[in-house]
């Protein structure tokens, strides 16, 4: 306690600290428990009856499954964004830059009915790939390819200054000493921007677990097929199943913040290693 | 390994970088680049190493042509200014790593590796720091590491880009008479880039002085110092005072004032001439001994010599630099009036000087 005082440029760890605990009381902590509290009112047989039934694990399956894809889909080609973001320039280069804080900016409905519109099977792109025998809108593809849509921006944000961090020369470095491109990135930029891209996929996963806007145009919502569980949790809230709704929000609430846990934890290993070399 | 450098230019959008360079370094030399920043060193630098490619010309390596080679085949060790180094990587890894890319093949066993890695950190004196990471080092250890990670690979050339250029001042002073001493150990061909003309002339065995993308002159320290060939070269080794005037038989005329130019002479018409603070006697009395009547205007008596501060007749400055006991024991004090006669000018026509 004491170091904290000695080297603090805020006024003061109390003050500081007090303020932290009372907004994150008001904002996230107190909201969350009256989920829980709603949920205590069930009893345990009803519990586990609301978050256990068939459709409700097809929802957890899906919304998790096709975060976790979707995150990890958008790491390779964030990745591939930012690099060239960051180490080419060209025409346009402004516009595509700006273009990707796009999926933040627009409310989530639009780019759900833009995306449903576009790859169902009347639509420009799905008219082609329908006759091939993919179906995207729908289907869980359609739910994967909105979250794959309003994830994108979050890992090209978090490499790109990591990525540009990084000195060209020790990339020159590296090739002088026989290294090949393949060998540089794997042992030089992948560590180095490692934390990153996991920084980047957590918040990209944590976003699309929540998501609801832009999937349920897209994903047809047919029950154990394509249905997300934040439908299910609005479904029961529209039926006055208000005890059911939280029963299932507190045990997304737990999956979510267990695997956020996980990658934080991951990650602050990274960090420390990575602190060292820094 | 030889370095042969034939003709290469290089150009950057408008701005001509290299202009017809052609050097010849010997295997085993130690040669500075020496120039301002801008005059294209550090370009002509990273095409040796094959970072950069030339416009025209060749870089030949023991005399295979090597300018189409990447840098991964050249066999060069770089140095960079700002280390480079892995920061992710103990210091043990950083410089194993040119060891564990080579091809399976070509690849040593892990003991082996190690067992060099020790033996490079030794050569460099930080065996003990083998598994920091490059943050906890101080910057003269870092660039020490980034050379004994070059040195790794065996490289036939080593190069490095004004290597001591972001240590303080007392650190690069212990560092390049360190690098002296390493290369007269391992013996190979090193070029580096350097805009510190001391630290040029003390550490290697040749100069090359580079001014806008050209070649000024190359030779020993000593001769690049004592025999300029360029008004730049003597402006640019060492301080000087500079004399704008004519030459008209055998002497220089300076305003009203005449210095007799002895047997050197000089071709006549405008010229520019050179003296270095340490050329000139002082002489107590205007109009003494032919000299250039001055004042003491201030004068800095601090370390091993008295920096002395004159103005002549017509308000210009002219620095000079005694012994500080000598000095003493002339006796002179700020205001007093003197002749100064330089023991050595050098001459140059004035066109050559726009040049």
């Amino acid at each position: 306690m004491a170091s904290l005082r000695r080297f603090s440029p805020l006024p003061g760890f109390g003050l500081a600290m007090g303020y932290t605990l009372v907004y994150l009381a008001l904002i996230v902590i107190i909201p969350l428990t009256a989920v829980g509290t709603k949920t205590l009112t069930m009893g345990w047989d009803a519990f586990w009856a609301a978050v256990s039934s068939p459709r409700v694990v097809a929802s957890y399956q899906l919304s998790f499954g096709a975060s976790l894809l979707a995150a990890a889909i958008n790491v390779v080609f964030g990745l591939i964004f930012a690099w060239v973001l960051v180490r080419y320039h060209f025409p346009g280069r402004g516009l595509i830059d700006s273009l990707v804080d796009l999926p933040f900016a627009l409310p989530t409905a639009v780019a759900g009915i833009a995306l449903a519109t576009i790859y169902s099977e009347n639509g420009p792109i799905g008219k082609v790939l329908e006759p091939r025998g993919i179906e995207i809108a729908y289907t869980p593809n359609g739910v994967l390819l909105a979250l794959v849509f309003i994830g994108l921006p979050f890992v090209v944000r978090t490499v790109q200054p990591v990525l540009a961090d990084l000195e060209k020369e020790v990339e020159e470095a590296a090739a002088g000493l026989g290294a090949s491109g393949w060998q540089t990135f794997c042992r030089i930029i992948l560590p180095h921007i490692a934390p990153a891209l996991l920084t980047g996929f957590a918040m990209a996963f944590a976003r699309a677990v929540g998501e609801y806007g832009s999937v349920i145009f897209i994903a047809g919502n047919m029950p154990m097929v394509s249905e997300i569980t934040p439908l299910l949790i609005i479904t029961k809230l529209e039926q006055y199943d208000y005890a059911g709704a939280t029963a299932v929000a507190s045990v997304m609430l737990i999956f979510s913040f267990l695997l956020l846990l996980i990658i934080n934890g991951l990650q602050g290993w990274m960090q420390n290693r990575h602190a060292k070399g820094s | 390994m030889s370095i042969a450098i034939r003709h290469i230019s290089k150009q950057f959008g408008a701005f001509k970088a290299l202009d017809d360079v052609s050097i010849d370094i010997p295997s085993g030399e130690l040669v500075a680049l020496l120039g301002p920043s801008g005059c294209g060193k550090t370009t002509l630098l990273r095409i040796i190493a094959g970072l950069d490619f030339a416009d025209q010309g060749q870089i030949l390596l023991e005399g295979d042509d090597a300018s189409a080679r990447h840098v991964r085949d050249r066999q060069v060790g770089f140095v960079f200014q700002h280390y480079a180094l892995f920061r992710h990587m103990t210091i043990a890894d950083n410089v194993a790593f040119g060891l564990r890319v080579k091809p399976r093949r070509e690849r040593l066993a892990d003991a082996e590796i190690q067992r060099r890695v020790k033996r490079l950190l030794e050569l460099v004196q930080l065996d003990w720091l083998a598994n920091r990471y490059p943050s906890q080092l101080s910057g003269g250890q870092r660039q020490r590491i980034a050379l004994a990670r070059a040195l790794a690979v065996e490289p036939k050339v080593l190069l490095l880009d004004e290597p001591f250029g972001a240590l303080d001042a007392k650190v690069r002073k212990e560092l390049r008479r360190w690098l002296r001493q390493l290369h007269d150990e391992i013996h190979v061909t090193s070029v580096f880039v350097t805009h510190d003309q001391e630290e040029a002339l003390e550490v290697s065995d040749r100069v090359v002085v580079i001014n806008k993308g050209k070649v000024e002159q190359i030779g020993t320290p000593e001769s690049v110092y004592d025999h300029p060939a360029t008004p730049f070269v003597a402006n640019f080794l060492g301080s000087v005072n500079l004399f704008h005037g004519r030459v008209e038989d055998g002497h220089l005329h300076l305003g009203e004032h005449a210095l007799a130019l002895g047997a050197q002479g000089g071709s006549e018409g405008k010229a520019v001439a050179f003296v270095r603070p340490h050329e000139f006697d002082i002489v107590p009395g205007w109009g003494a001994g032919g000299g250039l009547p001055a004042t003491i205007a201030r004068v800095v008596s601090v370390g091993p010599s008295a920096q002395i501060e004159l103005s002549r007749l017509d308000g210009e400055l002219i620095e000079v630099t005694v012994a500080r006991d000598v000095f003493h024991l002339l006796g002179f004090s700020e205001g007093d009036q003197v002749s100064l006669c330089p023991r050595h000018i050098r001459v140059f026509q004035a066109e050559a000087l726009a040049a």
